[in-house]
């Protein structure tokens, strides 16, 4: 369980997040929208302690994140799979060895990481793309590999930072169905950022706005598509102000 | 003015402070063997042959310029092969270390500060982290080790170069014999001229590498963070590096 914990973030004079508060349950996929710049992928990097809050805390399984000591914040990330806006890939290596590279981490021998790489690429489609670099790869193919970076972890939670932006209708709805199979078959708590609606109904159970640093409102999909916060409303229709 | 000043002073205090947690956090590093161990060897030859030409060229003409400008000042007035005397000395002492040295802190200190700045700005340096390796280990101690070790060997490799031009360039212009030359090259010799050059020049790989991850890791924004960055990293290094060679004349050549 992910619970943030009236959390508040400044960077300089620039308030963004001030008492952001929601629990992410086990077993669910918690979908945070809001507009550009309200502070939802610095929420995220809070769960795996990249950021750390001005007050308040994440707490994960009852670890406050932002007290933890070196070690246990390392044993905390192993739990947890990232997945970048921007895949964050690494450009000096292969996809298998950037697949590879958090499998170094554990005690596994070169060929269950071998194993483990190749069953991560196949569930991202990207079987035979081991040798490849991130430079020769489309936009959508370095998600895909971000992801399969994060789930060959076989992660208790993975986090997803925007996963669908910049990409192609298409693409986008490829990008949807992995997260709905990479819950089904690993059965990960999961929190994706987005400010894509058609994504967030698709692959969300439950979906939260984030407005002026805090939570506006959050529901099951049937209730955010129904809200009449004018808010939330004019956010998911996408209507100017 | 008051508050400039009260402003600057705090700023100093956090710079030492965070240099400080810098330092425990590398130590704290040192024990991940298995991390830093293996990419230390893909930086040696990265820092090592990759920067040895640049160093090499420049040690080369500096030979043959000493040479001739010793010949030039000593003319009529000194023996010739205190030409050879002032080649070796000048290219032990001062001009390899620090030639070299200033011009690996435009290869390797801008190459790794651009590098570093990319990963940081691309959250690739993120993405380590999230994957549960320490950047400090995966990417500032391999770079900072193969610097420690590798610049003593370019800088000697250079001496040698200059040196040779040096010969070099008194045969073929100054009609000077290679007896005459190595006489004047033996006169003053102390062996505290090869490890003092050697050392310092261990030292400036060491304040290269580290200024240039430090940098390239505190980038900000985007592809114009990185271009800050990377000049940043030249000049701090060279600056460190004029101060280093003076700091280390006090101490050890009084």
């Amino acid at each position: 369980m992910i619970e943030f914990q009236d959390v508040h973030k400044s960077f300089g004079a620039k308030p963004v997040l001030m008492g952001f508060t929601l629990l992410v349950p086990d077993g669910e996929t918690m979908v945070i929208i809001g507009y550009s710049g309200t502070g939802k992928s610095v929420a995220l990097k809070h769960v795996v302690g990249l950021l750390q809050p001005d007050a308040g805390d994440v707490i994960v399984d009852g670890r406050a994140v932002s007290t933890l000591e070196r070690e246990a914040l390392t044993a905390l990330r192993r739990e947890i799979g990232f997945v970048f806006q921007f895949a964050a890939l690494f450009d000096s290596m292969s996809v298998f060895d950037n697949v590879a590279l958090g499998l170094r981490r554990r005690d596994l021998t070169d060929d269950e990481i071998a194993d483990r790489v190749r069953e991560a690429l196949a569930l991202v489609d990207l079987t035979g793309a081991e040798d490849t670099y991130p430079a020769e790869l489309s936009g959508g193919m370095r998600k895909r590999v971000g992801i399969a970076r994060a789930i060959a972890l076989r992660p208790r939670y993975i986090l997803y930072d925007e996963p669908t932006t910049g990409l192609d209708p298409v693409t986008s709805a490829v990008i949807d169905q992995l997260m709905v199979r990479t819950r089904e078959h690993l059965g990960v708590t999961g929190v994706v950022v987005s400010h894509d609606m058609r994504s967030a109904y698709t692959v969300g159970d439950r979906i939260a706005m984030l407005y002026e640093g805090k939570v506006r409102q959050v529901g099951t999909v049937a209730e955010i598509q129904e809200t009449e916060d004018p808010v939330v409303r004019q956010f998911i229709e996408g209507r100017p102000a | 003015m008051i508050e400039s000043v009260g402003r600057r002073a705090v700023d100093a205090i956090k710079t030492v402070g965070r240099f400080g947690h810098l330092m425990r956090d590398l130590a704290r590093a040192v024990p991940d063997v298995a991390v830093w161990g293996r990419l230390t060897l893909v930086q040696l030859r990265r820092v090592g042959v990759d920067s040895l030409p640049v160093a090499l060229f420049i040690a080369a003409f500096t030979g043959v310029v000493l040479a001739l400008q010793a010949s030039y000042t000593f003319r009529n007035t000194v023996p010739l092969y205190f030409v050879g005397t002032l080649v070796g000395k000048t290219m032990m002492l001062e001009l390899g270390p620090v030639l070299a040295g200033l011009a690996l802190a435009g290869r390797v200190g801008a190459s790794m500060a651009a590098e570093l700045g990319t990963m940081r700005v691309t959250e690739q340096v993120d993405a380590l982290e999230t994957l549960a390796y320490d950047p400090n280990s995966f990417l500032v101690l391999p770079r900072v080790f193969a610097g420690t070790l590798m610049f003593p060997v370019i800088v000697a490799l250079a001496i040698v170069t200059g040196i040779i031009t040096g010969w070099v360039a008194s045969l073929a212009l100054l009609d000077l014999s290679t007896q005459e030359f190595l006489k004047g090259l033996k006169l003053f010799y102390r062996f505290k001229d090869t490890w003092f050059g050697l050392f310092k020049s261990a030292t400036f790989g060491f304040t290269i590498t580290l200024v240039g991850c430090l940098v390239g890791l505190n980038t900000r924004g985007g592809a114009e963070g990185v271009g800050v960055s990377t000049t940043r990293a030249v000049v701090y290094s060279a600056v460190l590096l004029l101060v280093l060679d003076a700091f280390w004349a006090l101490v050890l050549l009084r």
